[in-house]
């Protein structure tokens, strides 16, 4: 590889010359690992451009003879978000009016926390979806991305006339962070009816535990 | 016969071509590549499975900060003889009695994001270097009395009804500030949003 090459000088007499040395290193190794290094990256990276997550939100209207639509109670899922990554969850709906409060339970944003419910809640419209979309990666079914878009958003609406509706509720400490999240959860879990609404002065006693529910006449 | 020994010769490779190349690839970007104008305020955005490009074009931009201050970028539109934001500008300017040189109005056109309430902006724009014009960034007035963003929006729109309203948003920025920027594009007749992410791919399995 390096090797020092001396100079050869006659040394006349008693004098000392000094020897001159001169490296001179061998860069081949150094550009074969360079090539190597960019074929390497040339093929694996990929440029990430910033994605963009629709949202749509239902038109707010402050007029007071509209009156909100009835939601089935059995079929509502309350997901409260709140600050420090916390979430909670509740079946049903909380009317103060009408008691006991439904139960509280305190989640997490892993595989086995809020996946976990809404995976065994949906679990008509998401095997639905997932062997749709096995079958088209496994090539048994052949349709274009569009297509496939298009059948999915069919499945989801058809598949399961009891599928759960979810109401998505963040509390002033909640960050952006933890609401893209649990969007992102829904669409993980192919969650079809959800819509982030307002929270109530329930819920938020409901967080702090602090809510009552009104006596039982 | 005496053994030919091959006098040892360690390989020598002429770098020519290399950097010959190197000149090459280097004048090509020197020449094709041009700055992307900075943003406003560095928005760390939060991750979702979400593979839909962000549109680039014919977009109106809410950055939010992680301070939860408000900034704003818009494009020029399609049409070259119609420069939107110097219309917007304009428009602003009316409203809150400011005027605005042509100069200026110039400058303003070929800029980016910016953030910052409509009196401030005059010295905003007449500040050459970059470095300076940032201590200007502190975010368009979003409240009650002085919402700002709110006319910024509608006259945004009045004048290119098609585009798209991306909000980009800080990880650690509050769901209020965010809900709030929303609130006030729901004022505007704008029920859809393109929230910003990066991409992070996760698989849901069931588990029996």
């Amino acid at each position: 590889m390096a090797e020092i090459i001396q100079a050869e000088g006659k040394q006349k007499g008693g004098k000392k010359k000094a020897k001159k040395f001169s490296t001179h290193i061998d860069m081949t190794p150094m550009v074969d690992l360079m090539c190597l290094l960019i074929t390497f990256f040339m093929l694996t990276t990929a440029f990430s451009k910033p994605k963009a997550m629709e949202i749509t939100m239902p038109e707010k209207k402050d007029d007071p003879t509209v009156k909100a639509p009835e939601i089935a109670a059995d079929r509502t899922i309350n997901i409260l978000v709140s600050g420090n990554d916390k979430i909670y969850y509740y079946f049903g709906v909380a009317d103060p009016k009408k008691p006991p409060l439904p139960q509280l339970i305190a989640t997490n944003y892993g595989k086995d926390g809020i996946r976990k419910m809404l995976l065994q809640r949906n679990k008509l419209v998401f095997t639905a979806v997932y062997d749709l979309k096995q079958k088209v990666t496994k090539g048994e079914e052949v349709m274009s991305d569009s297509t496939l878009t298009r059948k999915i958003k069919e499945l989801k609406k058809t598949v399961d006339p009891k599928a759960p509706i979810i109401l998505i509720k963040a509390d002033e400490n909640a960050k952006y962070k933890n609401l893209v999240d649990i969007i992102d959860e829904m669409a993980i879990c192919t969650v079809a009816n959800y819509a982030v609404v307002d929270i109530g002065e329930l819920e938020k006693q409901m967080i702090a535990g602090t809510a009552v529910a009104a006596p039982v006449k | 016969m005496p053994k030919i020994k091959a006098p040892v010769r360690t390989p020598h490779i002429d770098m020519t071509p290399m950097v010959d190349l190197f000149a090459l690839l280097l004048t090509f970007f020197m020449l094709t590549t041009s700055f992307r104008p900075t943003e406003a305020v560095v928005v760390d955005t939060p991750s979702s499975i979400s593979e839909k490009v962000s549109p680039e074009k014919d977009v109106i931009t809410i950055l939010i900060g992680k301070d939860n201050r408000v900034y704003l970028n818009f494009d020029n539109g399609k049409d070259t003889a119609v420069l939107i934001r110097k219309e917007v500008l304009k428009k602003m300017a009316e409203q809150y009695q400011v005027t605005f040189t042509d100069k200026e109005l110039k400058t303003f056109s070929t800029w980016a994001s910016f953030g910052m309430p409509i009196d401030k902006m005059k010295a905003w724009l007449n500040t050459p270097d970059s470095k300076d014009r940032e201590k200007f960034n502190v975010g368009i007035p979003t409240d009650s009395t002085d919402n700002q963003l709110n006319l910024w929006v509608r006259f945004i729109r009045l004048q290119n009804p098609y585009a798209d309203v991306a909000i980009k948003g800080d990880s650690d920025a509050d769901f209020k500030a965010v809900k709030h920027v929303m609130d006030i594009l729901q004022d505007n007749q704008v029920n859809k949003f393109n929230l910003t992410t990066n991409l992070q791919k996760e698989e849901a399995k069931l588990e029996e």
